[in-house]
């Protein structure tokens, strides 16, 4: 019983992490940007939710309908001022610039909210709890995890069936023969990044409601990221969303042997994917 | 003859090393033109620096007497142009008719943008593409890496030719094929043309490019060193082009 509940609670968990490693598998995937300051982004997108929710007395919902577009838009900005400038065959000039861009959107931070820690209202969202058959799950983690399936899912069928989907994946085949074919590179990779941020204002909100934000939280945020879509596979969609089960319920089941073993063992099987299987469960070799 | 595509001692550089050393060709509405050469002539440089994917200046290509030279690739494809790259360049992971749809949907892009449709009238359809390489009908589904060289060629000619070109520029479309595969690709060709788009063949088999073009250019080392009809051309005249026999290089 003990175990079901931290496998129950370990899929909960990855709810969240998946929200965070789809946006991330995405950039990945595409334009083999590796995103240092995805987490940042979340934090700072958390912030701002929280800022609206207080000045105008917002709940969660309205703040998500007014986050995402935000969200959509710094992304597309984003891409379109500096990622375009240094995206190419060499990993390492996007790295540094997103590296860069972390630690000024974490001094940014700190000096609009300061240093502490902040959360959204939930109006009682997030101590609401379902009993089934012993186990008590919380309401929150659950539409968590739904939110994180159905943009995995939404995310997967857009790529599969639209005409977006079939630029972005032939940009992340083969990015010249994209261009070949009448594929402006560039606007392509400015949607694909508005569609990352995008979904980071569902992370954005969900990871302020369950516990708080404060500006220096982003790289713990990339870490659960980067470890998900590793361990599910660079650039798969379902293959980050599966890592990132595996990740939260490796988390649960460490936290049940010892509760400060939990996050350890989510980094002792990520070590143990990239050792065995570096390119992921779901990654083409 | 007024010609569609033309260039005007046209110039590439792959950082140091001088690749093209003032190229002057012309192609005519709805001709078919071969460029042969050995290895190493500048060939496939000289359809990446028309197509935009190596700077140029801009006076050094022109397309109906624009100057184009550098225009971006996706550009030139609204413009007309298209390409069947060297090494086929297909979308891998992705099926043959995604690999297609790729071509159409960026000729509806192109064509919603600019109102009517600033590149070909080639009107070719996913349907016709179909009828001229059944096979990729038959494939449809399957992973194009997991097509014949061949067949993959096919996708790679299907795919340029739904960009709707005027000018249709290939890259040794017959490299590496068994003949009667060459063949079977190689009788797209009239088809092709009489949708009025003029061809750009380079071709290593030069039997092969003499017959199927109307104008024959020889590339040596980054220079054009014979131009003429391919029905008049010599075979010696030819070889010494090719190899550079008997070409005193001041
Ligand atoms: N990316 C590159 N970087 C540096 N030099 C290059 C590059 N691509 C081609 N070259 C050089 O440019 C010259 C022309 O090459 P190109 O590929 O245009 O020849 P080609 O006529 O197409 O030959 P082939 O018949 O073998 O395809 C060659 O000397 C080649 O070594
Ligand atoms: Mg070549």
């Amino acid at each position: 019983m003990q175990w079901l509940d931290a496998l129950i609670q370990g899929v909960l968990l990855g709810g969240m992490y998946a929200q965070y490693a789809l946006g991330m598998a995405l950039m990945f995937g595409v334009m083999r940007i590796v995103n240092i300051s995805h987490g940042d982004l979340v934090i700072l997108l958390s912030l701002i939710g929280i800022s609206l929710a207080s000045a105008f007395g917002l709940g969660p919902l309205p703040v998500l309908v007014a986050l995402v577009p935000l969200a959509v838009l710094i992304g597309f900005v984003l891409q379109k001022t500096v990622l375009n400038r240094v995206v190419g065959n060499d990993p390492l000039p996007s790295l540094i610039a997103t590296f860069g861009l972390s630690i000024a959107l974490q001094n940014l931070m700190l000096q609009i909210w300061s240093a502490n820690s902040r959360s959204l209202p939930g109006y009682g969202l997030e101590s609401r709890s379902i009993e089934i058959g012993g186990i008590y799950i919380g309401l929150l983690p659950v539409i968590v995890l739904a939110v994180a399936t159905g943009l995995t899912w939404g995310l997967d069928l857009m790529l599969k069936r639209t005409r977006f989907g079939r630029a972005l994946r032939a940009a992340a085949a083969d990015v010249e023969a994209a261009a070949m074919t009448g594929i402006d590179p560039r606007a392509v990779y400015a949607l694909a990044t508005a569609a990352a941020v995008g979904i980071l204002g569902f992370a954005a909100v969900f990871q302020a409601l369950r516990s708080t934000v404060a500006p220096a939280d982003g790289p713990a945020q990339l870490i659960y990221a980067f470890e998900a879509v590793i361990i599910g596979g660079m650039g798969s969609v379902w293959g980050a969303f599966i890592g990132s089960m595996v990740l939260g319920i490796s988390q649960a089941i460490g936290f049940r042997i010892d509760p400060g073993f939990g996050v350890l063992a989510g980094h002792i099987v990520f070590l143990f994917v990239l050792a065995t299987r570096p390119q992921g469960l779901f990654g083409r070799a | 003859m007024s010609a569609v595509l033309s260039t005007h001692g046209l110039v590439a550089r792959y950082g140091d090393f001088q690749a093209l050393y003032g190229v002057d060709t012309e192609l005519g509405a709805g001709e078919c033109v071969a460029l042969i050469g050995a290895n190493g002539a500048g060939k496939s440089t000289f359809l990446r620096a028309v197509m935009g994917l190596l700077p140029v200046a801009r006076e050094m290509v022109r397309l109906d007497g624009e100057p184009v030279g550098g225009t971006a690739p996706d550009r030139m494809v609204q413009k007309g142009v298209a390409i069947v790259p060297e090494g086929r360049r297909l979308f891998t992971g992705m099926s043959v008719e995604d690999n297609l749809r790729v071509a159409i949907d960026q000729a509806a892009r192109a064509a919603g943008k600019a109102g009517a449709r600033a590149g070909g009238k080639g009107g070719w359809t996913l349907k016709r593409v179909h009828d001229l390489f059944p096979i990729l009908a038959e494939k449809a589904r399957t992973p194009v890496q997991s097509l014949s060289g061949g067949q993959q060629q096919m996708v790679a000619i299907g795919r340029a030719l739904l960009c709707q070109p005027r000018v249709l520029l290939c890259d040794e479309i017959s490299l590496g094929l068994a003949p009667k595969v060459i063949r079977e690709i190689y009788a797209a060709l009239p088809e092709i043309r009489a949708a009025g788009t003029a061809v750009i063949l380079v071709e290593q088999d030069v039997g092969l490019a003499q017959s199927a073009s109307d104008r024959l250019y020889c590339m040596l080392e980054g220079r054009v060193t014979l131009a003429g009809k391919s029905a008049e051309i010599s075979r010696a005249q030819i070889g010494e082009a090719y190899f550079g026999v008997g070409h005193a290089v001041a």
